[in-house]
């Protein structure tokens, strides 16, 4: 029971101060699926809007890129190539 | 420790919310000329003990303040920006909490509690925190990050512990060569590289670079670093480590992603005088001191004014020289007039300043320069880097009377 006691309470102080997140939309495409299974584990949606319409195809697959070799984001090949397809052809111009 | 599990369990909840959220996006007034995409994401959002800010994004959090938090040349805690890299922000524990002084370059390693810290002389320094990619949003052409407007930037009064008592505790060697930070913050997946940067030994030492616990007489706020940060004044945001928890002087070079190739500038394209050798590339060197720069407060481009005789304010500020003129041109740079610099705070902090301007009927320019004590100026053309830094485009507002 102490245990118990002790363990919830450092639960409590470990928990991180956050903000209150709201969902955020991204456009009804092929590829969502896929973004909003991945992307989110690092970061909230709202970067992908944030940096738009103004990428090219090339700057999408260079942020692809960043994330997975940079900043070690585990994304397979499939899924890679349909996050950038849904990137460039819906936030890109 | 909340999930994603968790953050993704509320989305359903929201989902109903979202005509209500378009309502609060048409409430933030955003900096001109940033990426179209942002005004649909822009939310006026308070996190946890501050006022709403400009919300850019949620995790991890980055928050710009508005403009009109800039007429008080002292930035309030609760309106004071926030910017993180990574997304698992502990709430530190002040009674727990311990600062590790090590590295290769002291005698021996020592460990500091909070009132350790706060037994060390204490100094206070006025000083500008600015985030490197402030502006980053008016890059033309538009680089990819965080697409911050006007406001990732504030002004507070530091209190803390010179940072060379700090590293007098350890012993600090004289081969060390630069000191380096980490924060209680990280990453969300392990493979994320975690956000660790250093600083010359020389800069270190300087009696104006602190390791502060209290923010305009306050503790520091959580979102902007308690218990206690690094206080670089002069130089940008990137190296003021907040949540501070190891500091390491080294005898090499640090390195990892944030040191190269993040926050680095092509070397020899901005006019500084700070450098950091041990880290300089034959092509790219770290960003440090700030540029000289200023921003029109009082009005914002387009605003509705009186004819007749108007006060136009704003602050202006630079890597720690001072400020030594502001001008301001209403003819569109053809002839400038040197305007009234308001109360003094230190070099590091932001110096307000103000202008009587006679505005006739229909549309008024103004423009702003400030120049350091250096003599250096703002630009008239962006002085384009790929990290969309150091934008201090002379500002041109509309005044429509």
């Amino acid at each position: 029971m102490r245990t118990l006691i002790i363990a919830a309470a450092a639960a409590l102080i470990a928990l991180p101060v956050r903000a209150d997140e709201k969902p955020v939309q991204l456009k009804k495409a092929p590829g969502l699926e896929q973004v909003e299974a991945n992307c989110q584990a690092c970061h909230s949606l709202d970067y992908i809007p944030m940096n738009s319409p103004f990428p090219n195809a090339a700057l999408w697959d260079a942020e692809i890129t960043k994330m997975i070799k940079a900043f070690g984001a585990p994304i397979d090949d499939a899924d890679a190539k349909a996050i950038a397809d849904y990137l460039k052809k819906n936030y890109g111009t | 420790m909340i999930t994603r599990r968790h953050l993704l369990g509320t989305a359903g909840a929201a989902l109903a919310m979202s005509r209500y959220r378009f309502a609060e996006a048409a409430g933030v007034e955003l900096t001109p000329g940033i990426p179209e995409g942002v005004g649909t994401v822009a939310t006026m959002e308070a996190l946890p003990g501050k006022k709403p800010l400009i919300k850019l994004a949620y995790r991890p959090p980055n928050y710009e303040s508005p403009l009109e938090t800039f007429r008080n040349p002292i930035t309030p805690n609760d309106e004071f920006f926030v910017r993180y890299h990574l997304a698992d922000i502990p709430e530190v524990d002040a009674r727990t909490y311990k600062i590790k002084v090590g590295g290769d370059g002291v005698e021996t390693p020592v460990e500091l509690t909070l009132d350790d810290l706060k037994k060390l002389p204490a100094f206070e320094v006025v000083a500008v925190n600015q985030c490197s990619g402030n502006r980053r949003g008016l890059s033309k052409p538009h680089v990819v990050g965080v697409e911050w407007g006007y406001g990732a930037m504030g002004c507070a009064r530091w209190k803390g512990a010179r940072l060379k008592d700090v590293l007098e505790k350890a012993g600090l060697k004289k081969d060390a060569i630069e000191v380096a930070f980490d924060g209680a913050d990280g990453p969300t997946v392990d493979k994320t590289p975690d956000f660790i940067k250093s600083i010359p030994t020389w800069k270190a030492i300087e009696e104006s670079t602190l390791v502060a616990y209290e923010m305009n007489g306050q503790p520091l706020p959580h979102w902007n670093g308690f218990p206690a940060r690094i206080i670089v004044p002069g130089w940008t945001g990137t190296y003021w480590m907040k949540h501070l928890i190891t500091i390491n002087a080294l005898t090499k070079p640090q390195g990892g992603f944030w040191m190269n190739p993040a926050y680095r500038v092509p070397v020899g394209k901005f006019p500084l005088r700070d450098r950091f050798l041990s880290q300089e590339t034959a092509t790219t060197t770290p960003i440090t001191e700030m540029v000289v720069n200023s921003l029109i407060t009082s009005h914002r481009d387009g605003a509705k004014v009186k004819a007749g005789r108007i006060v136009v304010s704003g602050i202006a500020w630079d890597g720690g020289y001072g400020i030594s003129s502001v001008q301001v041109s209403t003819d569109g740079g053809k002839t400038w007039a040197a305007v009234k610099l308001g109360q003094d705070l230190g070099r590091f902090a932001f110096r307000p300043w103000s202008f009587d301007v006679t505005a006739r009927k229909g549309k008024n320019t103004v423009m702003v320069n400030a120049t350091n004590k250096l003599g250096q100026s703002q630009t008239a053309e962006l002085i384009f880097n790929p990290a969309g830094y150091h934008n201090n485009v002379m500002q041109s507002i509309t005044l429509n009377a």
